[in-house]
């Protein structure tokens, strides 16, 4: 067993863990953040994405251990005093969600690429960035409209 | 309209809880002192059970029971059942081989169920299940649909000889055979319908917790049917009576069908929690999905059109091939039967059409509905077909739809394969699509193309469906086991909010925002102050569930006719309070008013009234609580037309859709928003079918296929964005003048895209998915 420690949605937060126990599986079953969802087992569907240290990442690709002392944020934690990130309010502004369980990856992955592309990211490369996040239900269309218009929302920030 | 009501874009009212990580999904429910179940799978597609030893897994680390096939039977937990009878034609029921939740003495498939481990945390359930030992006798697989039912082939059940599930002949063969006989033209074409595997996002899940006090059995599950989960665990597979069994479908990520069937994990936890005394919770990884859940599609088929020297359709002929798999899911045998051959009269007045289905058994996973379930088949196969008549009878693919298209004044039109469609306008939706697509200026575009060295192609694919399942008596007739109207509870609380219980269940389409939605425009009460409650036996009513694009279709009307109800009983209230006669008052907009006076109540101060009826209309029952069920007249009809441009590089075969457009009818739009988010995904799905997914066993019956590092799921820069326009008609049968719409962009798709594709390249056919590497193979062929 190990002790980690690390900064989750602005809390100090420790747990003592099995040295094999995922980032994903601290996040979901110690500390009951279940919003960090687990689409698959070989990191390709991005439900799971979640940003260490201000960069996104898959949370199901990385041990518990390594993000001791990080800054962790989950899609719990993006929100601020009770208002939506710009990226959320797109989301739902633009219907980026049908059944949402792939959402929080696709909102965190969509912060990332914003913050990488700057608020006037195009088309094309929304669509190649997301690359790593699969939805079934929407067909992307309004997922690429809603980070498009979270990015112009962000900009403006 | 209210600014809430039909026909607007609202923003969903679920949103917020999926934005926020404050959804409920099956494998966020955690229960104080859950154990965790870890699956034993069959390696083998095909394999005799000698023995199985759990000794040494039973005594690892945190284990609290291994429990095995053994172990179900001796506490009379039943197989797993098929509920819907197809007549063969030898005049028997279709061959139903029994399906254990866990194995008993064999396994038919890659996945299939040996064991189940229950520990004190997944890892240690994972750890022993590599220690139950299992001495198996390995037999030959079998796994080709086509030759399945080969006398050559290995027997995979006692009681399905040649691996046949059923032969259903379907039609007039006579009369078709006549047909063709004295045809200007026949037409033929062969053609592979791709196995897929469905991926919900969300993998299957259940929590089971047994209440020994009250010997109530809690589970939560991933499912799109609460009830018939209730009713078909109950009545079939006796884990509880119905009263002592709950079924919570929580928040679920995406069903597209395959959250409709009763699975074994599902049975073996709901059984295993009442055994150990202990909550046990399961949740598939996603490998365990792709061996497990139900498949769909799979199809082989032969299809004959013969024609008049117009180009005139006279008479249809299909054979097909269906694969099951190795057991019989819940409604596995409807699904290449009567939603398949029911619907191969298409957008088109082709007067006779005879299918004959062969329903086979392999050692792959079950194949069951899938998004569309049996229409998409049906669809592909005709509108591949018609392209193929078009280019033999020289005539445009536009050209000849138009020429043999249902005429709009022929509706209600009766076709030859037993469905009624009830309203349509298959010119219109035509027309307006072609005008989206620009499809006159295509040639200046393929020449633009071709002297950058690539190949451009523009499909359509003109579909009809049959959704909103279904009338009760109609399916009943068919030999389905079940219903198929939908309930409604429609209840005001004294404080004037309302509360709308369902039977149907949301997975992702936002019921609770459509249906919210009709009750604003009916009842004029604010959309805040509706809630939209579904998804628990313990709360709802009986119901049926969401599948078949039936949820706003049967159930909306089912929330309709409440509201009704409401209304006639809030008229006696208001009367009264009102000190007018019955006849004399009018609702509308909230209030009922007097007519011809400025005397009026609001709908919230006649539901408090009718819970403190101190002054209250003699004889009248207090309380502001209705219920209704809804039995359709019909199926729904929606259908439109798609069209799908592609550019082909012929030195890579890779294809790019350069531009999709989708006109089609849903009838009367209640969130425009939703439905245009239908259309997109439903879209992708079928683009997905046709370009990327496949599901693939080998001979030996692995599964090679079993991660998203080698099954292609669409992902967002595979496709463009849309364009989605309507050519609504009124459907009569209807009583909100609503179609279904969650399937119609995976039936309508596949078909557009390889037509486009086959157009690119100037070839008679390419089977699906047409991956890089088959283009490109028929590009240095044909180019």
């Amino acid at each position: 067993m190990l002790t980690v420690s690390m900064t989750v949605n602005g809390q100090s937060v420790s747990g003592e863990i099995e040295e094999r126990t995922l980032l994903v599986q601290f996040l979901r079953e110690h500390l009951k953040l279940t919003g960090t969802h687990v689409g698959c087992d070989t990191s390709q569907c991005g439900a799971c994405v979640i940003h260490v240290d201000g960069v996104s990442i898959k949370s199901c690709t990385m041990l518990a251990i390594q993000a001791e002392g990080s800054e962790v944020v989950t899609i719990e934690g993006l929100a601020s005093d009770g208002e939506l990130h710009p990226m959320q309010q797109a989301f739902k502004d633009n219907h980026g969600l049908q059944c949402g369980f792939c959402t929080p990856g696709m909102v965190m992955s969509g912060v990332d690429i914003v913050n990488r592309n700057g608020s006037d990211v195009d088309e094309a490369t929304v669509r190649k960035e997301l690359e790593g996040n699969i939805c079934r239900c929407t067909g992307y269309h309004n997922i690429v409209k809603a980070i498009q218009a979270g990015a112009r929302n962000m900009g403006g920030q | 309209m209210t600014e809430n009501g039909i026909g607007a874009s609202v923003r969903r009212k679920e949103d917020v809880r999926f934005l926020t990580g404050k959804g409920n999904y099956t494998d966020d429910v955690n229960v104080v002192g859950q154990t965790h179940a870890y699956f034993v799978r069959s390696p083998h597609a095909h394999a005799t059970i000698n023995n199985i030893d759990t000794s040494v897994a039973s005594a690892s680390d945190g284990v609290i029971a291994v429990l095995t096939g053994d172990d179900l039977a001796a506490d009379g937990i039943g197989p797993l059942i098929c509920g819907v009878n197809v007549t063969s034609d030898d005049g028997e029921p279709h061959k139903a081989p029994a399906h254990p939740a866990l194995a008993q003495g064999k396994v038919n498939y890659v996945g299939d169920h040996v064991a189940v481990v229950i520990a004190e945390t997944l890892d240690q359930a994972k750890d022993a299940a590599e220690k139950v030992e299992i001495d198996y006798g390995v037999l030959a697989a079998v796994t080709d649909t086509a030759s399945a039912a080969d006398n050559s082939q290995q027997q995979i059940h006692e009681e399905a000889p040649n691996n046949t599930c059923y032969n259903w002949p379907f039609g007039d063969k006579d009369a078709v055979d006549d047909a063709f006989d004295s045809a200007h033209k026949i037409t033929s074409l062969e053609l592979v319908n791709n196995r897929m595997v469905t991926n919900p996002m969300e993998p299957r899940a259940a929590v089971g917790d047994y209440n020994s006090g009250t010997e109530e059995i809690t589970l939560h599950l991933t499912t799109q049917n609460p009830h018939v989960h209730r009713l078909v665990l109950s009545a079939f597979n006796q884990l509880a009576p119905e009263h002592k069994l709950r079924i919570v479908g929580p928040d679920v990520g995406g069903g597209f069908g395959v959250k409709i069937f009763v699975y074994a994990e599902e049975l073996v936890v709901g059984w295993a929690c009442r055994k150990i005394n202990r909550p046990v919770k399961w949740t598939s990884d996603r490998t365990e999905a792709f061996m497990a859940d139900a498949h769909g599609r799979d199809h082989m088929a032969f299809a004959e059109m013969a024609l008049d020297e117009q180009g005139k359709f006279l008479a249809m002929r299909v054979r097909t091939t269906a694969n099951l798999g190795a057991y019989l899911s819940t409604f596995a045998t409807m699904v290449p039967s009567y939603l398949y051959a029911f619907l191969l009269a298409g957008q088109y007045s082709t007067p006779l059409i005879y299918s004959e289905v062969r329903a086979v058994f392999t050692n792959t996973a079950p194949v069951d509905a899938a998004r569309g379930a049996g229409r998409p088949e049906a669809t592909y196969l005709l509108e591949r077909l018609v392209d193929v008549c078009a280019e033999e009878m020289n005539l445009d693919p536009a050209e000849i739809r138009r020429r043999n298209f249902i005429p709009v004044d022929a509706f209600p039109y009766q076709t030859p394969v037993v469905q009624c469609y009830d309203s349509g306008d298959y010119p219109a939706a035509l027309d307006k699509a072609l005008s989206l697509a620009d499809y006159e200026g295509f040639k200046a575009r393929a020449e633009e193309a071709k002297s950058r060295g690539k190949r451009r192609g523009i499909g359509l694919s003109s579909y009809v469906e049959a959704c909103g399942i279904a009338p009760s008596a109609a399916v009943g007739q068919l030999g389905a086991g079940v219903g198929l109207w939908e309930s409604a509870q429609v209840r005001f609380n004294p404080t004037g909010n309302v509360q709308v219980f369902t039977g149907t269940h949301s997975h992702g389409q936002g019921h609770e925002t459509t249906f919210a939605q009709l009750v604003t425009e009916q009842l004029g009460v604010p959309l805040e102050n509706i809630e939209i409650i579904h998804g628990d036996t313990a709360k709802t009513q009986f119901g049926m569930g969401t599948y078949g694009s039936r949820s706003l279709a049967v159930g909306g009307v089912a929330i309709a006719k409440a509201c009704e109800k409401l209304i006639a009983k809030g008229k006696k209230i208001a009367a009264h309070a009102l000190e007018a006669a019955e006849g004399d008052i009018e609702f509308a907009d909230g209030n009922f008013s007097v007519a011809g006076t400025d005397r009026s109540m609001n709908i919230a101060e006649v539901a408090f009234n009718a819970y403190v009826p101190h002054s209250y209309p003699e004889g009248l029952e207090p309380g502001f609580d209705e219920n209704a069920f809804f039995d359709p007249l019909n199926f729904s009809f929606p259908a439109g037309t798609h069209v799908c441009e592609v550019e082909v590089d012929p030195d890579t075969g890779e294809v790019e859709i350069v531009k999709y457009s989708a006109v089609d009818d849903f009838g009367r739009l209640i969130n425009p928003m939703i439905v245009e988010g239908q259309v997109h995904g439903g879209i992708v799905h079928g683009v997905g079918q046709a370009l990327l997914e496949g599901c693939r066993y080998d001979s030996d019956g692995q599964l090679i296929t079993a991660s998203y590092m080698d099954y292609a799921m669409p992902r967002a820069d595979n496709v463009p964005s849309f364009d989605v326009d309507y050519a609504p008609t009124n459907p009569p049968d209807n009583p909100l003048g609503v179609k279904g719409c969650g399937e119609a962009g995976a039936i309508g798709a596949p078909p557009a895209v390889i037509n486009a594709i086959t157009n690119a390249l100037g070839i008679k056919h390419i089977d699906m998915p047409a991956t890089p590497e088959n283009v490109w193979r028929a590009a240095q062929l044909a180019l």
